[in-house]
C-alpha cells in the first residue's frame, strides 16, 4: 500500500486512499487538562475509559472517550450541574483511511457555564458501532443519521436510523469512507442502467409512515398515478 | 371526537396598536365540534418541487382531516457531495464550495470557512481583513433575512414585502458584484486574507445602501407587523420552549425566539465582536410570529453594526503578508523570481496545516454555522472538512413543531425555520 495519498485525477477511480493496512500512530496528549474543567473532572471519572485529550487550534479542547463508556460519558457531561453540556452541536465522523480507526467527533457547547467541548470516539474499522445519545439530545437524530448513512457507522438504540441523504436504495456503500471513489463504485454506465430502472413509482407511494393501512390511504390510486413516468423509464 | 378551538392571543405582552391598545382579534374565537368524518388517515406528499418548501424538499404528511398528525421530511434531492468533493482539494480551492451550500447568504459561508482553517493553521488575519469579514458577513445576513421575509410573506398571502425586500436585496447583488464579480457565487475570502480589497468607492454604495434600507424595513413592519392576518397565521403556531429548543438544536433566530439568548457573536465571540455595540433581540412564545419579530430586529441590529465597522475600519494590507500563505501580487510574480517560486508553490502545492482539527463556528444567518476541518500534518489538504448545518438541524425539528397543527400551518412552520436546501443536502 502507497502511503501517498493519490491527487487529482488518479483519485478519482479510487479512494484517495486505501482503508485496509493497518498503522498505529499512538499520539501524545496535549495541553494541561486542568485549565478544563470537564476534561479534568471526565479523567478524574473515567480514567482508562479517556484515552487522550488535546489542545487544538489554539483553545479547543478535545478529548478521546472510549467507545464502550461513550454514551455514559456523554449522559454525564449532559446531566451533571457542574458540566451541563446541554447543546449538541454537531455529530459527525472522521475516516482518516490507512486502517485507522473511524472517529466519530461529538461537539457539545454548555449554555449554562459557556463552555466547548468536543469528544471524539474511535470505532475499529470492523465494528462501527456506538451507542445513539438520541435519548439525550433530540438534535442528534439526524446528524446520527447522516453518519450512518456516510461512513456506516450503526447507533444503537437510534429510534429511525435510515439512510438520509444518499437514496434509501442506494448500493455503492458509504461514500465518505477513505476508500470509495469520488466517482462511486458502480461504472457510470452501471449508475445509469441502475438509475434508468428505477422505479418511480415507488416513490410516491410512502413506506415511511408504517400505520397508514394502504386501503385507507389509497395507496392504489396513489400508486398509479405519475403513469408518464413509468413509461418515461421506458423510452429513455 | 375532539373540539377544535382557534384562539387568536394578539395581548401576548406586545404593544400592537397605536397607542398601545391591542389589535382585535380578527376572528372570532370558534368552538364547533369537528364533524366525524370517520378516523381515516390521509397521505398527502408535498413537494419536492413546490413554491412552498423554499427548495428541492419532499414532505409526507399524514392528515387527519385537515389536522397534520405526522410529518416526515424526504431530503437529499441537492445532495451534491461537497464535503467528499473537500477531500480532494486544497483548503483554497474549497472556498468556491461553500458558498454554493447556503447561496441566500454565500459570504457568512465564505468567511466562515477561512476563519476556522486559519484558526487550525494559527494564523491571525490582518485588523482590516477582520473588520472587512464582519461587515461582509452583517451584510448577508440582511441579505439571508430578506429572502426569509419576502417569501415567508408570500407564503401566508402578503406580497408587497416580497417586491420590498427583493428590490433591497438586488441592491446587495450589485454590492456582491461590485466586491467579487459574482452576484451569487462570492468566493470572496482566501485563507489568511480576502481575494481583493474593497473596490474604491464600494463603501459609499454600501453606506447609501444603509441609509435607504431601514426605511424600506420600517414599511414591511408597518405591512406585516400589527397585520391581523399575519397575526393569525403565526402567534401560536409551531411554539417550542426554550429548553426544548436547545434540547432540539435549533439556533439562530429560532433558538432566540423562544427566548434563549444564544448567540455566538456575544456568546463565543470571534473577530471582536464583543467590542460592538449591538443587541441580540429574543422572542417570548419560540412561536413563528416570535421567530419573524427576532429576524427583523436583527436585521436594524446588523445595520447597526455595519455603520460601525464602517466607521472604525482600519487602513492597511488585507492580506497576511507571509509568502506562504498570501498570493504575491501579480506584478511581483511576473518580475520577481522569489515571487514566482512562492506564487507557484501556493498553487500546485497549497498551504500546509499543522496536525490536528478545529472547530470554527460562526452565526450564520440561519443559526451556528460551523466548519470542522481536520488535518494531517502538513496536508494540503483536509482529511475531513465537515459543515455543521444550521438549517439541516433546524429542519429536523419540523416533525415536533407541526404535528397537531393545519396543512397551512405546516407551510407557515416550514418557512418560519429559514431553511436552504443547497445547505441541508450538501
Amino acid at each position: 500500500m502507497s502511503d501517498d495519498a493519490k491527487g487529482g485525477l488518479d483519485s478519482v477511480g479510487d479512494g484517495p486512499v486505501s482503508s485496509d493496512s493497518t498503522e498505529a500512530d499512538p499520539t501524545p496528549s496535549s495541553g494541561d487538562p486542568s485549565q478544563h474543567a470537564s476534561v479534568a473532572a471526565l479523567i478524574e471519572r473515567f480514567g482508562d475509559a479517556v484515552l487522550r485529550h488535546a489542545l487544538n487550534a489554539g483553545d479547543q479542547w478535545v478529548v478521546w472517550v472510549d467507545h464502550r463508556k461513550s454514551h455514559e460519558a456523554l449522559a454525564w457531561l449532559k446531566n451533571d450541574a457542574a458540566h451541563a453540556f446541554d447543546m449538541m452541536s454537531d455529530v459527525t465522523a472522521v475516516d482518516y483511511g490507512q486502517g485507522r480507526p473511524v472517529e466519530v467527533v461529538y461537539q457539545m457547547y454548555s449554555t449554562t457555564h459557556g463552555r466547548a467541548l468536543r469528544v471524539r470516539c474511535p470505532l475499529p474499522h470492523d465494528a462501527l458501532e456506538i451507542d445513539s445519545v438520541y435519548d439525550l439530545w433530540k438534535s442528534v437524530n439526524w446528524l446520527e443519521r447522516e453518519v450512518y448513512d456516510l461512513f456506516g457507522v450503526t447507533f444503537r438504540g437510534h429510534p429511525d436510523l435510515r439512510r438520509i441523504l444518499m437514496p434509501a436504495d442506494y448500493a455503492e456503500g458509504h461514500p465518505l469512507r477513505k476508500d470509495f471513489p469520488l466517482r462511486g463504485r458502480f461504472s457510470r454506465a452501471e449508475q445509469t442502467r441502475r438509475a434508468l430502472n428505477q422505479d418511480v413509482d415507488r416513490f410516491y407511494v410512502t413506506d415511511e409512515i408504517e400505520h397508514a393501512e394502504p386501503q385507507q390511504v389509497g395507496a392504489a390510486e396513489v400508486g398509479t398515478l405519475p403513469a408518464s413516468s413509468k413509461a418515461s423509464g421506458e423510452s429513455v | 371526537m375532539s373540539t377544535k378551538t382557534v384562539e387568536i392571543n394578539v395581548a401576548q405582552g406586545r404593544e400592537m396598536g397605536p397607542g398601545g391598545s391591542a389589535v382585535p382579534s380578527p376572528l372570532a374565537p370558534f368552538d364547533i365540534p369537528e364533524p366525524d368524518l370517520g378516523g381515516d388517515r390521509m397521505l398527502i406528499n408535498i413537494g419536492p418541487q413546490h413554491p412552498a418548501t423554499h427548495g428541492v424538499l419532499r414532505l409526507v404528511c399524514e392528515l387527519d382531516g385537515e389536522t397534520v398528525t405526522r410529518v416526515k421530511p424526504d431530503i437529499g434531492y441537492l445532495h451534491s457531495s461537497f464535503e467528499k468533493l473537500g477531500e480532494y482539494r486544497t483548503w483554497n480551492q474549497i472556498v468556491p464550495l461553500t458558498d454554493r451550500m447556503d447561496y441566500l447568504a454565500p459570504l457568512i459561508y465564505n468567511c466562515a470557512f477561512v476563519m476556522s482553517v486559519e484558526q487550525l493553521m494559527g494564523i491571525q488575519v490582518t485588523e482590516r481583513c477582520k473588520v472587512v469579514r464582519v461587515i461582509l458577513m452583517e451584510l448577508d445576513r440582511i441579505f439571508g433575512h430578506l429572502l426569509w421575509l419576502g417569501t415567508t410573506a408570500i407564503d401566508v398571502g402578503a406580497f408587497t414585502p416580497f417586491l420590498y425586500s427583493f428590490q433591497q436585496r438586488e441592491k446587495i447583488y450589485t454590492l456582491h458584484e461590485a466586491l467579487t464579480g459574482a452576484r451569487i457565487t462570492t468566493s470572496a475570502t482566501r485563507v489568511g486574507g480576502m481575494m481583493a480589497d474593497l473596490p474604491e468607492g464600494w463603501l459609499d454604495d454600501l453606506l447609501e445602501f444603509l441609509d435607504r434600507f431601514p426605511k424600506t424595513l420600517d414599511e414591511v413592519d408597518r405591512l406585516l407587523t400589527g397585520n391581523q392576518i399575519h397575526i393569525g397565521r403565526t402567534q401560536g403556531v409551531g411554539a417550542i420552549s426554550a429548553d426544548e429548543a436547545i434540547n432540539y438544536g435549533l439556533t439562530g433566530p429560532n433558538l432566540r425566539a423562544s427566548g434563549v439568548a444564544y448567540d455566538l457573536r456575544k456568546d463565543r465571540p470571534y473577530y471582536d465582536y464583543e467590542t460592538y455595540d449591538f443587541e441580540v433581540p429574543i422572542g417570548e412564545h419560540g412561536d413563528c410570529y416570535d421567530r419573524y419579530l427576532c429576524r427583523m430586529e436583527e436585521m436594524r441590529q446588523s445595520v447597526r453594526i455595519l455603520y460601525q465597522a464602517m466607521a472604525r475600519l482600519p487602513e492597511g494590507p488585507i492580506n497576511v503578508e507571509d509568502p506562504n500563505i498570501s498570493l504575491p501580487s501579480k506584478t511581483d510574480a511576473m518580475s520577481d523570481m522569489e515571487s514566482m517560486i512562492h506564487h507557484f508553490k501556493l498553487i500546485t502545492e497549497g498551504i500546509p496545516a499543522p496536525e490536528g482539527d478545529c472547530y470554527g463556528a460562526v452565526e450564520g444567518s440561519k443559526g451556528e454555522l460551523g466548519m470542522y476541518v481536520v488535518a494531517e500534518e502538513g496536508g494540503t489538504k483536509p482529511v475531513r472538512w465537515r459543515v455543521r448545518p444550521p438549517s439541516f438541524v433546524n429542519l429536523s425539528v419540523i416533525p415536533k413543531l407541526a404535528e397537531g397543527h393545519l396543512v397551512s400551518d405546516l407551510i407557515m412552520i416550514n418557512a418560519s425555520l429559514d431553511i436552504v436546501l443547497g445547505e441541508i443536502d450538501r
